[in-house]
């Protein structure tokens, strides 16, 4: 009863944020829409005796992504803009995308619910961090070693997509461009 | 009624229609990014539902990874967006079309 | 009428156990302002404070009408649903982890047959002292401090004003590099407990034979305790919100309750980190020794170990203070530099020289 209960409210919190996510055209407010997404996800997998994944759901995407994208917004100064070129078919290709998802789902709740139900065997102790954290470290070696360089060629990535010019590529810079100037007989400075 | 797991699947299913139809209707690259957060998350409920659902602690971890991937694709996307805005001044992808034709 | 209080019952336990929990850590935050102006004022050669009651105890009252009555002004160009937004949001994050706290020892001595009516009592053998036990609270508690640097992030960009928008910016660059510190320098005390449960961390301190976390994890301690003062926004590290700096950083716009909102989330949040640090590292409630005095399980038991929680608590709270009558503050670059190239380098060492050790110890 209570478990029902909770999981309505949060399944509803979640699917309204997350129209609120698509609907707002200012990103900020998508963001923190999407934050809604998240926190509302996270309590759904703590009725579903999942408490690590849980937590690492808000450290990691509430916590640590969209604190990364809201930054970025608020850097770029991004606003709502009137579209100028629309591509047109995009609208009705979208519009067809969701239908067919929409049916693909209820398809599958239907096709879930009418199959035989056979014992599921609920183990509470899956989800507790000592099961977890052994069976990342005998069974599941070899992927959380890969994760492991993914997340370090991540850092590479940023590092370098970060890195300004330095001072002599800057000055080559600038200089090509004052000769570019010069030549063409524009003003040496925007003004 | 007891949520089951055609419960949660339904419920999988409606967040990544709708991630879907938002990165398809979105202009703005991070509006973008954040509807295939979504679908990510969608994904994410799916594989924890089944693990609760048949006592396997394999859907939780994949789980773990699927987050990390998330977060090393948010480190590099993030970049390769400011990168962008700072020799385009817009985030519009329809202009981001130096290479058609 | 039995079978409604039976349905209630828990709820009503939970209830009063929450509103007391709330009451007593509001009250003592609220101290905690008042202790601030008297230990400053005392370290800067003056009397804080000391005119609304005998040695200005009431202060805290008389701040609290001054919040009410100011007035309530909102900037004309701001986003108006985030700016009302962003202090609930710190103030919401940093009331949370409230509900993990360890106040103290379970009591087991209470026979709840005999004083409570209509069966209630059956089956309780305990009466914990934690309102909720999560089996990741370290973890909880880590999660709703990264979630709290949101009412920073977004007070500084919908006050639309630069000195809010380049204090926001900084406060929370500040704050998601120190989060990395901090969690590191968990790891190590967690690797010593084998469990993010905080009241399992307190019972693996009181089986360790160092009794305290702190000896063997004396680097931890002082990393977690350095990344514990940028974490909160407090001197050295508070140039986000510096006076002379950047007039007062993301709260500059806000007036009366809004700031009250954010004073009480910056003091609640160093509330937060004082427990955290002295469940981690100086054993939370358990005072190595008592169980030979007084007898485990009693009332007696749980008072003195609740009474020497908060002690080492306020023992902390009056560190943060005095450190702020006496550092002069970082400048930004150097705080940066300081947190990604000194202080998590030293965390990660810390994990794995326990590393070692924890393997030596167990093979």
């Amino acid at each position: 009863m209570a478990s029902s209960v909770l999981f309505f409210l949060f399944a509803g919190l979640a699917i309204a944020c997350a129209i609120s996510t698509v609907y707002h055209k200012n990103p900020l407010y998508s963001a923190i829409s999407l934050i809604g997404v998240f926190l509302s996800l996270s309590c759904i997998y703590v009725t579903l005796a999942a408490p690590f994944i849980a937590a690492v759901q808000v450290l990691i995407y509430a916590g640590a992504i969209m604190v990364l994208v809201v930054f970025v917004i608020m850097l770029l100064n991004l606003d709502e803009k009137d579209p100028v070129n629309r591509l047109g078919y995009l609208y009705a290709v979208g519009g067809g995308l969701g239908v067919i998802l929409l049916v693909q789902t209820f398809f599958i709740f239907y096709a879930v619910s009418k199959s035989p139900v056979h014992a599921v065997k609920t183990d509470e102790t899956v989800g507790k961090t000592l099961n977890l954290g052994s069976a990342m470290y005998t069974e599941y070696l070899l992927p959380v070693e890969i994760v492991g360089v993914l997340l370090m060629m991540a850092v590479i990535g940023g590092v370098i997509l970060a890195r300004r010019l330095s001072q002599p590529q800057l000055e080559l810079v600038v200089e090509e461009e004052l000769e570019e100037r010069i030549v063409e007989e524009k003003p040496l400075v925007d003004l | 009624m007891e949520p089951s797991l055609a419960t949660y699947l339904a419920l999988s299913g409606i967040l990544f229609t709708i991630g879907a139809v938002g990165v398809i209707f979105k202009r703005n690259a991070i509006g973008m990014f954040m509807c295939i957060e979504l679908m990510l998350n969608a994904v994410n409920l799916t594989f924890v539902a089944f693990s609760r659902y048949y006592a396997d602690v394999t859907g939780q971890l994949f789980v773990f990874m699927v987050m990390s991937v998330a977060a090393a694709e948010a480190a590099v996307g993030l970049g390769i967006i400011i990168a962008f805005f700072r020799n385009r001044i817009s985030v519009d992808v329809d202009d981001a079309s130096i290479l058609k034709n | 009428m039995e079978s409604v209080i039976k349905t209630i019952f828990p709820f009503a336990v939970y209830a009063v156990a929450v509103l007391l929990a709330f009451q007593g850590v509001l009250m003592i935050v609220a101290y905690t302002v008042l202790a601030e102006r008297k230990v400053l004022g005392w370290i800067q050669g003056r009397i804080g404070p000391n005119r609304v009651g005998p040695w200005g105890v009431l202060q805290p009252f008389a701040d609290l009408l001054k919040f009410i009555f100011k007035e309530d002004l909102v900037p004309d160009k701001s986003t108006k649903f985030v700016y009302f937004l962003a202090p609930l949001v710190a103030l919401t994050c940093a009331l949370l982890p409230i509900v993990l706290y360890p106040f103290g020892p379970p009591i087991t001595t209470i026979k709840w047959n005999e004083l409570l009516p209509y069966g209630l009592g059956e089956g309780i053998t305990q009466l914990p002292l934690t309102i909720a036990h999560i089996d990741v609270g370290v973890l909880f508690v880590l999660g709703i401090t990264s979630v709290g640097v949101y009412g920073i992030m977004l007070a500084g960009w919908s006050s639309n004003s630069k000195y809010s928008l380049m204090g926001g910016l900084r406060s929370s660059a500040q704050m998601i590099s120190y989060e990395l510190a901090m969690g590191a320098s968990v790891i190590g005390a967690v690797m010593l407990a084998g469990t993010l449960d905080l009241n399992g961390i307190i019972y693996a301190q009181i089986h360790s034979p160092f009794r305290w976390f702190i000896i063997p994890q004396f680097i931890g301690f002082i990393v977690f305790l350095i990344a514990a003062f940028a974490e909160t926004n407090r001197v050295p590290f508070d140039l986000p919100e510096a006076e002379t700096e950047l007039v007062a950083g993301f709260h500059t716009e806000y007036s009366a309750l809004k700031f009250a909102l954010f004073f009480m989330a910056e003091y609640v949040n160093m509330f937060t980190v004082s427990v955290m640090c002295t469940v981690l590292f100086l054993g939370g409630w358990y005072i190595p020794g008592l169980s030979h005095i007084v007898e485990p399980g009693s009332i007696p038991y749980a008072l003195i170990s609740h009474i020497g929680f908060i002690g080492k608590i306020c023992a902390f709270l009056f560190f943060y203070i005095w450190v702020r009558g006496t550092l002069p503050r970082f400048r930004f670059d150097q705080l940066m530099n300081f947190g990604w190239k000194f202080l998590l380098p030293l965390a990660l060492i810390n994990v794995i020289l326990t590393i070692i050790i924890v393997y030596f110890l167990n093979s």
